[in-house]
């Protein structure tokens, strides 16, 4: 057994990229180990920002010697027959030796392939890793590239160490040639480091003031910095992406504690730790009263010999540049000031940002973020006047209530008593994009929403609407926080709901992996803030609402119109001209088409995209409910019934149809459905088609029949009466008549666990069916009026889901 | 920094002194006015083709919508950069950088030196490499660049760019918060008596002043004439006619008479006219494909 060293050694790799080469050199290797028949009993990955290093111990000094044995032609077969056997196993004719198979003499070779040096197997593995490395981008350098065929790495690669148990693998890659040397600290350490093997290069770089292992660095750094905070009587902010970052930015981590001016805790802390963190890669720190405190650690990668006070003050120095820039901003957002005393005047609202919104294309199709914000407080305000979004607590907001859009209570107000939810949700919509516009969003986009709420509250507006402009990109993310102040859940809803009916109706829905406008995660967060708050809505008749927004201003200027005017003009006999289709969008429009025809046209292009999008929504949905452990089949299960396009409702009853068919009852009233199913599936078509009074299709219109009109009329219950019925037909029947009421009178009032609980009685009446009664009797009374009951069975079981759809 | 720290003008004879000992030819700065060093055909066009290079210039830079009127201490319209362009890029350009930080007085024990990532694009040159910037403590001081594509060709082979930001630079080594307060030449006169004036009337008629018609007729003149060039097979003359527009452009954008949605179509015409004049010397120099 032996072990193995490898270094590479390069320029600064990117810290970001680190983590992943690590990982990457491990499989690379082990690809390799597998492929020539090796395996290591440990492998270990370490990285710096100038090297990627591999550890493997345990490794056989030879590769497993493998005897082949290859069968060819008979002893007598043709001289090119037996020329070609030999060219195959790479011997001489005399090598091969002769056997009786099936008493005829047949040539065979056999092939002894000897153990391979391991270290022969790593002369040709290092190379093919190196040119295999999957950088996410790299580079060509220096003389070589003068072809484009040269040797690439993420920057220029300097040296490789290769040894194995102590001696050097010899290999070269592009005129860089295997060695025993590296170099230590770019600063600390001058000229070649020698290693002799695995066990000393860690503690040889040590030496020369490299620490190798980049989760001691990370430990270096993280304890480092909360020490250097506390000495100071601060607490430190942890932030492990941060230490992960400097542990590859640095050979030798010395964190060290800064100050700033405390006049720079004026502006917001987020933009204070946004611009210590992102650019700078500074630690914040916190009193002990948990604010913000003015001072920062840094990670130096050297001990300066004056301890770091230089380093300090060059970094308070660059910080203090950043702030008075951030400062600079917080305050030409909010003020107008005298170009000459530079005092300042009056304050720079919201509303006066705003304006500017216009000159800011949202997407070249779909007009500029004003044209947005318009669609947005529209919808926003309807959805508090609808009833849809009010001030109940969302909590208690149950399946219980009515769904539909009665117009009792709606304009309810909030406490202050004057400004209606209507016109907080509107104005909180027209003001939630003019951050976009401030200069401390220009520089930070990653604090959209937040400066504005910021803004919002300084300027004395409402503290919800404040809070709504603030967070309405929420949620952002799978954990993020879910909007339950009801000014925001307007927006953010409106917001969302905007932009997928934009995207959707001007054909640009996500493909494939391809979502540039994000429309999965708006869909996602639509859904999870419908859910959370249990907001009873119709999302086909919310989505027409946010096409036809759209429409009054795209499809005024579409083609559609353009048509239809050369139609009106064609059909008086009219040429249709250039100049027409001009005017046609401008005069025509706006004068001659009523605006009923105009909607018509716009109506023509928004059932589809109503349709694809509600679609989109449900695999949304079942992506989302996947995740937090429902069954795909169920959520299928309860679209396929149709029509159900009301959130809280539809996932009320999947639940309940998860728990049902998790249960004995639910499993075997399944096992019954299915077992009915299968025999009306094969005994129905042929002879009832020709009636045209096929249950599937009746099933195709959807909403559940009512028990008094029967989808088979041919199959209808006094048809059974013809015959004395058997005792377990007639409990079947009894069962069904006094299930599916129930059943009826639990779904309207939308208790699904009710309807389930009616359904599960059929499971013994059903089961008893199958056991004594015989479906296909020679009787065809008998036998249609049994499918005719089978048919009623489904037909019951189908009023809370599809079970067809329901694996297992 | 220190008492005996160098004067701007110093630093700027100790890095030509530097680089020369080192190999490059020391250019004077194109006389045209420019955004960046990048755009010197010391640095564009020479980057291109098999031919070694190795060149250091200083070159102004003119960023209008950067100007503050005089009054931000680091913000300027109109600074210099300090361009080394090495080419094939030598296997110790790290190395020969960080002495000549040295040169001009950075201790490396004592100032914390780093290589951060920072990848180098060009929409506008169809260029693109990577690289660093340089940290000082903290202070981004270089950008350094491992040039892969100059106007849309692979560069065969790579050079390397390092653009030092002179005034950063020189605030950094003397001490100073302002880059006005910079001690220009050892002798007292600083870098607010050469250039303050010039920031507040240059900001001014960058802003303000800067009569827009004529602007959108010089931009309009230098695509025609640069197309002219292309035409007569002059790349050198049609490239600084694509330096000249995209300043106009510059100049446009700094009067804010550019929207948003047509800033995309007037870069990519200064785009095309730039890559037009990499493609037209390529061809030229027999360096095709």
């Amino acid at each position: 057994m032996t072990d193995f060293l490898l270094e590479l050694l390069s320029e600064e790799i990117p810290a970001r990229m680190q983590g992943k080469a690590r990982a990457d050199l491990e499989k690379l290797f082990a690809e390799q180990l597998v492929a020539a028949g090796l395996k290591a009993q440990s492998l270990q990955t370490y990285s710096t920002p100038r090297r990627l290093a591999l550890i493997a111990r345990g490794l056989p000094e030879t590769t497993q010697a493998v005897s082949e044995e290859l069968k060819g032609p008979p002893a007598d077969a043709p001289e090119a027959a037996v020329e070609g056997f030999l060219r195959k196993a790479g011997l001489t004719r005399d090598a091969l030796e002769t056997r009786e198979v099936k008493g005829r003499a047949t040539l065979f070779a056999v092939i002894n392939k000897p153990g391979r040096a391991t270290a022969d197997v790593l002369a040709d593995a290092i190379p093919a890793i190196i040119r295999a490395f999957p950088w996410p981008k790299s580079m060509r350098w220096g003389t070589a590239s003068q072809t484009t065929e040269s040797l690439r790495w993420v920057r220029p690669l300097q040296g490789i160490i290769a040894l194995l148990g102590g001696y050097v693998v010899p290999c070269e890659i592009d005129g860089l040639v295997a060695g025993n040397t590296t170099v230590g600290h770019r600063f600390h350490h001058k000229g070649p480091v020698t290693i002799s093997g695995v066990e000393d290069y860690a503690s040889v770089l040590r030496a020369a003031h490299v620490i190798v292992d980049h989760d001691e660095r990370a430990a270096i750094i993280r304890d480092g910095a909360a020490k250097a905070a506390s000495e100071a009587g601060f607490v430190l902010v942890e932030d492990e992406g941060l230490v992960v970052e400097n542990a590859g930015l640095t050979e030798w981590p010395v964190p060290l504690l800064g100050r700033y001016d405390p006049a720079f805790l004026e502006v917001p802390p987020e933009v204070i730790q946004l611009t210590n963190r992102i650019n700078q890669k500074y630690f914040v720190v916190r009193d002990a009263a948990g604010a913000l405190a003015p001072a920062f650690v840094c990670t130096a990668n050297i001990s300066a010999h004056d301890g770091g006070k230089a380093i300090v003050a060059g970094n308070e120095k660059v910080l203090a540049a950043r702030l008075s820039d951030a400062a600079h901003f917080w305050e030409q957002d909010q003020w107008h000031h005298d170009p000459v005393t530079r005092e300042r005047k009056e304050r720079r609202t919201l509303e006066e940002h705003a304006l500017k919104l216009s000159n800011i294309v949202f997407h070249e199709k779909l007009g500029t973020v004003a044209d947005k914000v318009e669609r947005v407080a529209k919808l926003a305000r309807w959805l508090v006047e609808e009833g849809i979004v009010t001030t109940r607590s969302p909590a208690k907001a149950g399946a219980q209530e009515s769904g539909s859009a009665s117009h009792s209570g709606l304009r309810l107000t909030p406490e202050n008593g004057s400004v209606s939810l209507a016109d907080l949700a509107e104005q909180a919509a027209r003001l939630c994009k003019a951050d976009l516009v401030t200069e401390m969003v220009g520089e930070f986009p990653e604090l959209q929403g937040l400066m504005g709420g910021y803004y919002a509250a300084k300027e004395g507006l409402d503290p919800q609407v404040a809070a709504a402009i603030r967070d309405h990109y929420k949620p952002v993310g799978q954990g993020d926080d879910v909007p339950t102040a009801p000014v925001t859940v307007a927006v953010s809803l409106a917001d969302k709901l905007d932009t997928i009916a934009a995207f959707f109706f001007e054909d640009m829905p996500p493909t494939g992996s391809r979502d540039p406008f994000a429309l999965r995660r708006a869909a996602l967060g639509v859904l999870t803030t419908i859910a959370a708050n249990g907001l009873r809505l119709h999302l086909q008749q919310v989505l027409t609402l946010a096409i036809a927004y759209h429409g009054k201003r795209i499809g005024a200027a579409g083609a559609d119109l353009v048509r239809a005017y050369r139609a009106a003009k064609e059909a008086a006999g009219l040429a249709f001209t250039k100049a027409d289709e001009a005017e046609a969008r401008a005069a025509f429009i706006d004068n001659v088409l009523s605006d009923e025809a105009k909607s018509q046209l716009i109506i023509s292009r928004v059932r589809p995209a109503v349709s694809s999008i509600l679609d989109f929504f449900a695999d949304r949905l079942k992506v989302q409910q996947r995740e937090a452990g429902v069954r795909h089949d169920l959520i299928d299960a309860v679209f396929a019934l149709g029509g159900e396009d009301d959130l809280v409702r539809l996932l009320a009853r999947v639940h309940a149809l998860q728990a049902f068919v998790e249960t004995g009852e639910g499993g075997n009233l399944l096992a019954g459905y299915k077992r009915a199913a299968n025999i009306l599936k094969k005994e129905m078509p042929s002879p009832l088609q020709g009636r045209g009074g096929s249950r599937e299709a009746a099933e195709g219109e959807g909403q559940s029949p009512t028990s008094e009109h029967s989808p088979l009329p041919t199959l209808s219950p006094e048809g059974e009466r013809a015959y004395g019925l058997e005792p377990a037909e007639d409990a079947l029947i009894s069962a069904l008549d006094g299930a599916e009421p129930l059943a009826i009178a639990a779904i309207e009032a939308e208790d699904f666990e009710g309807a389930m609980a009616a359904l599960a009685v059929l499971r013994a009446p059903i089961d008893a069916f199958f056991d004594d009664v015989t479906v296909n009797d020679p009787d065809p009374a008998k036998r249609t009026a049994r499918l005719g009951l089978l048919a009623r069975f489904r037909a019951a079981v189908h009023r809370v889901a599809d079970f067809s759809k329901i694996e297992g | 920094m220190s008492e005996q720290s160098l004067s701007f003008q110093d630093m700027i004879l100790t890095l030509h002194s530097f680089w020369s000992r080192h190999g490059c030819l020391i250019l004077q700065p194109y006389d045209m006015p420019m955004g960046a060093g990048t755009f010197h055909t010391a640095t564009t066009l020479r980057a291109l083709g098999p031919e070694p290079w190795n060149a250091a210039f200083v070159q102004p830079c003119r960023r209008p919508t950067d100007g503050r009127y005089g009054e931000n201490p680091n913000r300027l319209q109109h600074y210099y950069q300090y361009q080394v362009i090495l080419k094939p890029s030598p296997g110790d350009i790290q190395q020969l950088y960080l002495d000549s930080l040295t040169a001009i007085g950075v201790d490396p024990l004592l100032h914390d030196i780093r290589f951060v990532e920072d990848d180098w694009e060009s929409p506008t040159l169809g260029a693109w490499g990577l690289g660093w910037e340089v940290w000082c403590d903290g202070m981004e001081v270089t950008q350094f660049t491992y040039f892969q594509q100059m106007g849309g060709f692979d560069c065969k082979p790579v050079a390397g760019e390092l653009t030092y930001g002179l005034e950063r630079l020189a605030m950094y080594i003397q001490g100073k918060d302002s880059v006005y307060d910079l001690d220009f030449n050892g002798q007292g006169v600083t870098y607010g008596d050469v250039f303050l004036e010039n920031e507040k009337q240059m900001s001014a008629w960058n802003f303000e002043v800067a009569n827009t018609e004529s602007l959108f007729d010089a931009f309009r003149k230098a695509v025609a004439e640069c197309e002219n060039c292309l035409e007569a097979k002059l790349p050198i003359p049609a490239y600084e006619q694509a330096i000249q527009a995209s300043h106009v452009f510059n100049l446009l954008q700094a009067r804010g008479v550019i929207s948003v949605a047509e800033r995309q179509a007037y870069m990519g015409r200064v785009r095309d006219l730039a890559k037009g004049s990499c493609e037209a010397w390529v061809e030229k120099k027999g360096w095709a494909a």
